[in-house]
C-alpha cells in the first residue's frame, strides 16, 4: 500500500480525472492525505481484530499451545494437521470426526442454500405482486430475519420437542406419523431440523435481495408477453430468472459463506452431536472445550483455507455476473 | 366465460391462501413462543395456540433473577457501543473510499470485502490471545472490541455506496470555501448521510445484539454475558428438564424490541441490505 502512495503524488491527477474538472495540484494531494488518514482508525482496527488474530490462529496451528497457558507454545511442526506416530495417523485430517464435520458443513450449506433460494424466489414474487396490505406482508416476513439466532433455534427446538412439541402434536393428529419424533437428538432427523430453522430464518434475506432485483426490472416485457398470452411460468424462466440471476448470484455467495461457518443454530440446537456439528462446531470444541489451541487452530485453518477457496472458486465461475462494488 | 371467471377467482383464493401461508409461517414460531411464555409450569405441556388462563409467572421468574438483567444491561452497553464506534469509523472511511479518488482504493475495498466473509471461528484464538493481552477477558469491553470485525466492514460497505450517490457540487462548492475535508464530512456530508447512517446502524446494532460466537467464548462469569448466551445457557438438570416457560419468556422479552424495530424501520432495513448486497 505504501507504493501506492507515492505513485498518487507523481502525476497530480492528471491521469484518473480526464472526465472531471481539474483541481490544483494542492488541493489534490491535500485530499489524498486526507483519504488515508480517515482510512487509518478503521484500518488499524481491522488489524487489530482481524488480520493480527488470523496471523496468530495461523502460527499457533503449529504449536501445542494450551488455553490455559498460551504463552508457553512450542513450535511443533504439522502435527496438529498430520503425524505418523507408532504406526497410525495423528491430527486433524486424520480425525474421522473433522471429516464428518467437513461433509455435515457441506451438506447443510448445499441443502439449506438451495431451499433458500427456491423459496425466497417464490416469497419475493409474491412480495412484488400488488396487493393490500403488502407493507405488512413485508414486515412479518422480516421477522424471521431479526430474531437472534439463538432465540430462533431455542423457539424451534421447542416446537420440535419430541414428547410435547406441537409439531409432532400436529403431525400425529394428521395421522402422518404414528409415534413422536425426537427431531433434535434422533442422528436421522437432527439435520433437518437445523435446516429447517436456518432456512426459516434466512428465507427474509434471500427473498429482499431477489424483491429489489424485481422492482428494477423493465415493465414492458411483462406487458408484451401478456399481450402475446404467454405463459406466466415460461415468461418467469425465460425473461425474470435470467434478469434476476445477478441479483441471486450475490444472494447465494452471501448465503454459501454464512452457512459454511455456521455455528449458533447447530450449538444450540444439538450441542456438540457429531451427526450434526459443523466445521465452527468441531473447531471451537477443540480450542475451547478440550483446551487444544494448536489443535483448534488447525482445524480453523482449514476452514478458513476451505472458504477461501470456495469464495475463489465461485467469484472465478461468475465473475461476470458480479461486479465489484466501486464503479 | 364461466369457466373463465371461475379459474380468475380460483386464482385470487389460491394467492390469497399462498400470502396466509407465508404469513403464518414467518410468524407462528414467535407468536407460539408467546403463547408458551403465558402458560404456566403446569399447562406448558398441553398443546394449544391460545392460552387458556394468562399467567406471568415465567416473566416474573426471569425478571428476578439477577444475572438475566445484567445481561440485557450488558446486551444495550455492547450493541450500543459497537454501533457507535462502527459509524464513527465507518462515516470517516467511507469518506476517503466513496468521495476521493486514490491508489488503493479499490485494494482497501477488496479487504473490506474479504474481512467481511471471514469465519469468525478462524480468528477465534488469535483474537482470544489478543482481549486476553488488552486484559478484556470476560468483560463486555472485550465484546465491543471483537464486534468491530463485522460491523466495521459491513458499516463501511454501505456507507460508502451511500456516500457515492450524494452531488459532486456540493464538495466542490465547500473546496472551494478552503473548507478541509474534516470540515466537509461533519458540515457537509454528515446531515445528508442521516438516513443512512440509520439503516447501517440499525443493521450493525441488531448484528450485536444477536451475535453469539464470540459472547459464548470470551466471556466466562453470569454477570459479564449477553443475552443470547444468558438464553442459550438457560437449563435445567438433564435435557428433558429445560424450563420451557421462561425460556421462552426470555426470548420474547428480547425479541420484542428487534421485532419493534423491524416493523417501524422495514423500509431503512431492506434498503440498507440491498445497499450492502445489491451493490457489492
Amino acid at each position: 500500500m505504501s507504493t501506492s502512495i507515492k505513485h498518487d503524488d507523481a502525476p497530480a491527477g492528471a491521469r484518473s480525472f480526464t472526465t472531471k474538472p481539474r483541481r490544483g495540484t494542492k488541493v489534490r494531494r491535500q485530499r489524498v492525505k486526507a483519504a488515508w488518514l480517515f482510512l487509518a482508525p478503521m484500518l488499524i482496527a481491522l488489524t487489530l481484530v482481524a488480520g493480527w488474530p488470523l496471523v496468530r490462529t495461523f502460527f499457533l496451528s503449529f504449536t501445542d499451545a494450551s488455553l490455559s497457558d498460551l504463552g508457553a507454545a512450542n513450535l511443533i511442526g504439522f502435527e496438529n494437521y498430520l503425524v505418523y506416530e507408532d504406526g497410525r495417523w495423528y491430527g486433524v485430517l486424520a480425525d474421522s470426526v473433522w471429516w464428518q464435520s467437513v461433509w455435515n458443513t457441506v451438506y447443510f450449506s448445499v441443502v439449506s442454500v438451495s431451499l433458500e433460494v427456491v423459496f425466497g424466489v417464490i416469497v419475493a414474487l409474491i412480495l412484488n405482486a400488488e396487493f393490500k396490505g403488502r407493507v405488512i406482508v413485508r414486515a412479518a416476513v422480516l421477522i424471521p430475519w431479526a430474531i437472534p439466532t439463538i432465540v430462533s433455534a431455542q423457539m424451534w427446538a421447542w416446537m420440535l420437542n419430541d414428547q410435547f412439541g406441537i409439531i409432532n402434536h400436529l403431525l400425529m393428529s394428521v395421522g402422518i406419523i404414528d409415534a413422536p419424533i425426537a427431531w433434535t437428538a434422533n442422528a436421522t432427523y437432527s439435520m433437518w431440523a437445523v435446516i429447517m430453522v436456518d432456512v426459516w430464518k434466512t428465507i427474509p434475506f434471500v427473498a429482499l435481495l431477489v424483491l429489489a432485483a424485481l422492482q428494477m426490472l423493465p415493465k414492458d416485457c411483462y406487458e408484451a408477453a401478456e399481450v402475446d398470452g404467454i405463459h406466466p411460468l415460461r415468461v418467469f424462466f425465460k425473461v425474470t430468472l435470467p434478469l434476476i440471476t445477478p441479483a441471486l448470484m450475490v444472494a447465494v455467495i452471501f448465503r454459501l459463506l454464512d452457512a459454511l461457518r455456521v455455528f449458533d443454530v447447530i450449538y444450540v440446537l444439538t450441542s456438540n452431536s457429531t451427526s450434526t456439528m459443523s466445521m465452527s462446531v468441531y473447531a471451537r470444541q477443540q480450542l475451547v472445550e478440550f483446551q487444544d489451541v494448536g489443535y483448534g487452530s488447525a482445524a480453523s485453518t482449514l476452514l478458513f483455507l476451505i472458504i477461501a477457496l470456495a469464495t475463489v472458486a465461485y467469484l472465478y465461475a461468475g465473475r461476470k455476473q458480479i461486479q465489484l462494488g466501486g464503479d | 366465460m364461466n369457466t373463465r371467471q371461475l379459474a380468475k377467482i380460483a386464482k385470487r383464493v389460491g394467492f390469497w391462501a399462498l400470502i396466509v401461508l407465508i404469513m403464518v409461517y414467518a410468524v407462528f414460531p414467535f407468536y407460539y413462543a408467546v403463547v408458551t411464555s403465558l402458560k404456566p409450569s403446569s399447562d406448558l405441556f398441553r398443546v394449544e395456540l391460545w392460552p387458556s388462563n394468562w399467567n406471568f409467572d415465567n416473566y416474573i421468574s426471569i425478571f428476578s433473577q439477577t444475572s438475566f438483567l445484567r445481561a440485557i444491561f450488558n446486551s444495550i452497553v455492547v450493541a450500543f457501543s459497537v454501533v457507535f464506534i462502527a459509524l464513527l469509523l465507518g462515516i470517516t472511511a467511507s469518506y476517503a473510499l466513496g468521495r476521493v479518488r486514490f491508489r488503493g482504493r479499490s485494494t482497501v475495498l477488496l479487504v473490506i470485502l474479504g474481512v467481511s466473509m471471514f469465519p469468525q471461528v478462524a480468528v477465534l484464538s488469535g483474537l482470544f490471545e489478543v482481549i486476553r493481552a488488552l486484559n478484556l477477558y470476560n468483560n463486555p469491553a472485550g465484546l465491543i472490541l471483537s464486534y468491530t470485525i463485522f460491523t466495521l466492514p459491513f458499516t463501511v460497505w454501505v456507507l460508502t455506496t451511500f456516500m457515492k450517490q450524494l452531488p459532486m457540487e456540493l464538495e466542490e462548492a465547500a473546496i472551494m470555501d478552503g473548507a478541509t475535508p474534516w470540515i466537509t464530512i461533519t458540515k457537509v456530508f454528515l446531515p445528508l448521510m442521516w438516513p443512512a447512517m440509520a439503516t447501517t446502524g440499525l443493521l450493525a446494532f441488531i448484528a450485536a445484539w444477536n451475535e453469539f460466537l464470540f459472547a459464548l467464548t470470551f466471556t466466562l462469569t453470569d454477570d459479564q454475558r449477553t443475552v443470547p448466551v444468558a438464553i442459550a445457557l438457560l437449563s435445567g438438570g438433564s435435557a428433558y428438564e429445560l424450563p420451557w416457560g421462561p425460556i421462552m419468556a426470555a426470548s420474547v422479552v428480547v425479541t420484542v424490541p428487534l421485532v419493534v424495530l423491524v416493523i417501524i424501520f422495514q423500509r431503512r432495513i431492506v434498503s440498507g441490505l440491498t445497499a450492502g448486497a445489491v451493490k457489492g
